[in-house]
């Protein structure tokens, strides 16, 4: 047949977001994907001009509502290096319990709507359920279900007790068993692998050329994880990158399913070597400088770049998410795909489109 | 297949995971927030709310001694509850109801005033503290444009 243009999305059933591909199809193989992004640009960046530094908190904590905690935490850890403030203590390893939970929550999600997207509905509605349990610890501890704004410039608005501690780990034993007991469905299941292994294939090579980030480039064999720069308290907890070689999308959710694993020990050891102390410092003036910071999110490296030039208000915020830079290694991968798979190929890389068009 | 049948066998004896939820609701956990209330009594129309609000809507008024929250505009993000100098600022751990008709959250006190004009104020109004009132539903006080 003849080459023809199908759109696929902005909206598409299987997508949770408006992503859209113009694919180059010739008898159902996709020859060529065109993205066209923009469909939910907001321009939440332009707001720093009328909204001062630490309403900007809010706001930046609403480009993505599944990591807004890690959002917000890149963002004040930028103003936090322009002011000079030291973080106590018990703050950084607070960003790190609710950093780790909203990771928990986004790649619980993700493997359930991923599932979805191959049609194993039953294993999508048992991730969910599972990640009901995250959702309460964080409506619980920090007032919200999603978007929890916990991270203020200077520190945590919020205090954990020791009961709401010792409750937390009780729940995460329960997400754990929930979650090790999908283990084989996921990762050892005859559809599930026939649906993903080998399909959609980046390699080591293509992932660190076309930029890829996240849980796609360590899918692809490369051992770089944001959180081995140390930031938060990250450089007194324990932990290696997740890393898989494969680099199809089988090994990008294996990635994702022991990345829940590793967070849910990240959260623990956190707990158990939680200081004593101030959650926040209070912080007077206004920044001043540029500063580049990145972060890890569920996602993949999040960059977050800020002007300031003495005043309440920023010159510049540019965020640069995950889902941006992985948008050209999905091109490369859907590329010589059936035109049946793209919708998995297209989840693989847990596409945040929000997130991207800002 | 097989190993997920494992899981929905299971399932068949596991108590149910949802709620039948008009019927059955889950108690509130202590520090949702759920809604913004302010206790008319204590305010002192100092603004401070207004200005921290990040999504600016609140509006302060002093010499009409009205506070007003377009709560479709709000994120229940506490930050003005953090930032009142007086604590009359709280966090509901309800939820709104379901609405049909768009209500304002329209608030009346008595801004505090120089001292002289206390006691007129006080003589017209018949009453020290006059209670704080909401705004009857359908009342055409348009909350301010987003
Ligand atoms: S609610 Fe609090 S912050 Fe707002 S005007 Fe009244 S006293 Fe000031
Ligand atoms: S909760 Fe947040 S958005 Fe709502 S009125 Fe207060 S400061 Fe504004």
């Amino acid at each position: 047949m003849a080459r023809t243009i199908i759109p696929f999305g902005p909206q598409h059933p299987v997508l949770p977001e408006p992503v859209h591909l113009k694919l180059v199809v010739e008898d159902e193989i996709v020859k060529e994907a065109v993205p066209a992004l923009g469909y939910v640009h907001r321009g939440l960046e332009k707001l720093v001009q009328i909204r001062d530094y630490h309403q900007m908190i809010q706001i930046v904590e609403r480009v993505c509502g599944i990591c807004s905690c890690i959002h917000a935490k890149a963002y004040c850890q930028g103003i936090e290096t322009l002011m000079g403030v030291e973080v106590p203590d018990r703050g950084r390893f607070l960003r790190v319990i609710w950093g780790e939970l909203h990771r928990v929550h986004s790649h619980l999600l993700w493997l359930g709507l991923f599932a979805d997207a191959f049609g194993f509905e039953s294993v999508f509605q048992q991730f969910w359920k599972v990640r009901e349990k995250i959702m309460d610890m964080m409506e619980a501890t920090a007032g919200n279900r999603v978007i929890i704004s916990v991270n203020v410039v200077g520190g945590t608005r919020y205090d954990l007790s020791p009961e709401q501690l010792r409750w937390i780990l009780e729940g995460l034993v329960e997400v754990e068993q929930g979650v090790k007991a999908l283990q084989k469905t996921m990762l050892e299941d005859y559809t599930v692998k026939a649906r993903t292994v080998g399909v959609g294939v980046l390699t080591r090579e293509q992932a660190l050329e076309l930029g890829a980030a996240g849980p796609t480039l360590r899918g692809s064999g490369v051992a770089q994880d944001m959180r081995q720069l140390g930031y938060s308290a990250y450089s007194d907890l324990d932990f290696e990158p997740v890393v898989e070689t494969g680099g199809d999308s089988y090994s990008r959710s294996t990635v994702r399913f022991r990345e829940v694993l590793q967070s849910i020990d990240l959260v623990r050891q956190a707990i158990a070597r939680l200081p004593e102390g101030d959650t926040r410092v209070p912080v007077k003036g206004n920044p001043e400088g540029e500063v580049v910071v990145r972060v890890e999110q569920p996602r993949g490296e999040l960059l977050y770049y800020i002007k300031a030039n003495g005043t309440k208000f920023l010159d510049r915020c540019r965020i640069r998410t995950p889902t941006f830079a992985n948008v050209p290694p999905l091109l490369a991968m859907v590329g010589g795909l059936e035109l049946a798979d793209v919708p998995v190929v297209v989840l693989s890389i847990d596409p945040c489109i929000s997130c991207t068009e800002r | 297949m097989l190993f997920m049948t494992q899981n929905i066998l299971k399932n068949f004896v596991r108590p149910k995971a949802t709620r039948a939820y008009p019927f059955v609701v889950r108690e509130p956990f202590e520090n949702f927030r759920g809604e913004l209330v302010n206790d008319m009594d204590k305010c002192i129309f100092c603004s401070m709310c207004a200005k921290k609000c990040p999504s600016q809507c609140i509006t302060v008024d002093r010499t009409t001694g009205t506070w007003d929250c377009d709560p479709y505009a709000c994120v229940y993000c506490s930050v003005c509850v953090d930032s009142c100098p007086v604590n009359s600022l709280s966090m509901k751990n309800q939820h709104r109801k379901p609405a049909v008709v768009k209500e304002p959250l329209l608030l009346k006190g008595t801004p505090p005033q120089p001292k002289k004009k206390t006691g007129a104020r006080a003589k017209a109004s018949g009453s020290e503290t006059p209670p704080a009132d909401r705004t009857a539903p359908g009342g055409d006080d348009t909350p301010k444009a987003e």
